[in-house]
């Protein structure tokens, strides 16, 4: 017991020693545990993780303020948001000793151009997961869930995110998100409206629910579809030739950051090709900085979830947080949806 | 009405001294219920702001958003059906969840009523343990009972009982059944208590008048222990109404609740001012059935 305390005592000391301290503010089960230990052991910076569930949830928190938090990894759409509301501050990217690692294609970007505000975390795309013991067709179409084949027909989940649907059922009907396009609209929500009887949940935790086998067909996230394959190999990931989504989670400093040099030698120490393999490895979504598949485990430089086919690459869309005006329509077609 | 005489010094000094006592409680209750309500009722009458929060400007656009939806095709206005939809569902869903509670409460509390005196306790407190887990917790264990590859699908399938696993999950049936389970104590414990305090002469009296069983206990023993009905079925109505967790994962999210519907106001739907309209759309509605519940009481005991 005396040996226990003194350890505990002793650890106390050893914090209080510490450089610094760090607060990241960030999505659930999504920091690499042996990041954040590197990290500490090459800085002795202190960091502090906590989680959020969904965009929304993170900016109302921040935006009420006294958070205390000193890092914040926003998802690309609501990327422009955040720095609209003057909730970060440029941490000067650029002149960073590593921001050349970034690959080009994810350094000039549209949600933030010349990334002045933000440093890659993870990106990944938004399709369907299909158990194909179940049903062994092609898998490539949002039809799975928007007009189901029979042998999934009553079998389908799809996570209830909001935008993600919407904009795959817009994709599906030969538009693109956030279109004004009445027209447009109105064919999304009739498919949607037509679709729902042959849904059997609208739920997240697919990654359990597809490796169980409770839940044979799902829009769902390609990382969480690799998990899902791993505890049952039956499970395959398809990318939509109407259009899928593909987006991408940025660490970002926030305006109000009390530690911003610790913030900083962070944010430079996960463009190391290295550190962002491992956040890669361990949340199972490919990341922006070259050089980092040489860190990866094989069964990830390999997996289908990853690697986009040659042939589907151009049917993936970016698209930012729709307007206000049109995040109307869409609130207004879910309400419809789900009443 | 009797005529008081008045308050003795001592009396005087006894009432003080109590709401002297009382005063943290009530303080408490004044910040945490009326604080957050204040600011609930200020953000109804709001603008929304862009992508969250609220502009400050005075509105009644959410209050019209709550009753009429214009038409996002072509504009035409129309009463909000979706809304209402919505309100109806979760208010059957809670009527459906008291009357079944009531129906597992009773026999419970009977039962735990007329045991010895010494073994009461242990009821009780085995009534109280589903306390001790958090709810999300419980609602995931009932998700691991009930869905297809589960402990209940997986017994009967051993038994040879089913085939093919029954879809439990994900049903309104799954939605009850957590609901149920999670209100049950609510409802057992204030029966227990209006139980435990039924002369159970009233009973023998009744019989040796000739009364059967179902009359003795339709004209007997429910109109006696009716406060404590009352009571058990404020307690399960009331939550149920604003439940979220629990019809969530156990129906599987494709039809709303009132709860998930205000939680999308304030998540994905950006329209916080639409979002505490229907917060206060929902306490008018739990009003109403307090006002209706206490009015029967009421009644019952005048005549």
């Amino acid at each position: 017991m005396r040996l226990i305390l003194l350890s505990a005592l002793t650890c106390a000391a050893t914090g209080a020693l510490a450089q610094g301290q760090l607060n990241i503010y960030n999505w659930g089960n999504y920091t690499s545990p042996e990041l954040i230990e590197k990290f500490e052991a090459e800085t002795g910076i202190d960091v502090t993780i906590t989680d959020y569930d969904s965009n929304d949830t993170a900016l109302a928190k921040v935006e009420a303020g006294g958070h205390g938090f000193d890092i914040v990894v926003p998802t690309h759409s609501v990327l422009p948001v955040w720095i609209e509301k003057g909730l970060l501050q440029k941490p000067g990217i650029p002149q960073m000793e590593n921001y050349g690692n970034i690959a080009e294609r994810w350094r000039t970007i549209e949600w933030d151009p010349g990334r002045e505000w933000s440093v890659p975390w993870l990106w990944g795309t938004t399709g369907v997961a299909v158990n194909t013991a179940v049903y062994d067709g092609d898998i490539n179409t949002s039809a799975i869930w928007l007009d189901p084949p029979e042998a999934l027909a009553g079998k389908v989940n799809v996570v209830p995110e909001m935008e993600d649907v919407i904009n795959l059922a817009l994709l599906y009907v030969g538009s693109k998100p956030c279109t004004s396009d009445r027209e447009k609209l109105r064919a999304a929500r009739d498919v949607l409206a037509a679709a729902k009887p042959h849904w059997m949940s609208m739920d997240y935790g697919m990654t359990e629910k597809l490796g169980n086998g409770d839940v044979p067909a799902s829009v769902n996230w390609n990382g969480s579809t690799f998990r899902a394959r791993a505890q049952n190999s039956d499970v395959a990931y398809g990318y939509p030739k109407e259009g899928y989504v593909v987006w991408m989670d940025n660490a970002a400093l926030l305006a109000d950051a009390r530690n911003v040099e610790e913030a900083k030698a962070f944010l430079n120490f996960i463009m190391d090709p290295e550190n962002a393999a491992m956040i890669s490895s361990f949340a199972r979504y490919a990341n922006g900085i070259e050089g980092s598949e040489q860190y990866l485990p094989e069964d990830m430089r390999t997996a289908p979830e990853i690697v986009v086919p040659e042939e589907l690459r151009d049917a993936g869309v970016f698209s930012l947080a729709c307007p206000d005006e049109i995040n109307e329509f869409y609130t207004a077609i879910w309400t419809e949806l789900q009443k | 009405m009797t005529d008081r005489a008045a308050p003795t010094p001592a009396e005087r000094s006894g009432a003080r001294s109590g709401w002297l006592l009382s005063a943290p409680a009530l303080l408490l209750l004044a910040i945490g219920a009326t604080g957050p309500l204040l600011v609930i009722v200020v953000y109804a009458f709001l603008e929304k702001g862009s992508y969250s929060g609220v502009q400050w400007a005075f509105s009644t656009e959410a209050w019209f958003q709550v009753l009429f939806e214009r038409d996002i095709f072509d504009d035409t206005v129309t009463l909000a059906d979706a809304h209402l939809t919505i309100l109806w569902r979760s208010v059957k869903l809670s009527l459906a969840t008291t009357a079944l509670a009531f129906l597992l409460g009773l026999p419970t509390a009977w039962f735990i009523a007329t045991r010895p005196p010494e073994c009461r306790a242990v009821w009780l407190f085995l009534v109280t343990i589903p306390f001790w887990t958090n709810l999300l917790i419980r609602t995931f264990a009932i998700m691991e009972v009930i869905r297809n590859g589960g402990i209940l699908n997986s017994a009967l399938m051993g038994l040879g009982l089913i085939e093919t696993p029954i879809q439990i999950l994900y049903t309104d049936a799954a939605v009850l059944i957590g609901m149920v389970y999670v209100y049950l104590p609510l409802m057992v414990l204030p029966l227990y208590a209006a139980v435990e305090r039924f002369d159970m002469r009233l009973l023998e009296a009744a019989h040796d008048l000739y009364a059967s069983r179902w009359q003795a206990l339709r004209r007997v023993v429910l109109p006696v222990i009716r406060p404590g009905i009352v009571a058990g079925s404020i307690l399960v109505f009331v939550p149920s109404l604003g439940a979220y967790v629990t019809p969530r994962l156990l129906g599987g999210g494709k039809n709303m609740m009132i709860g998930n519907f205000i939680e999308l106001q304030f998540g994905q739907g950006r329209n916080w001012p639409l979002g505490a309209a229907l917060s206060l759309i929902l306490l008018l509605v739990v009003l109403c059935a307090l006002v209706l519940l206490t009015r029967l009481t009421q009644r019952e005991a005048e005549e």
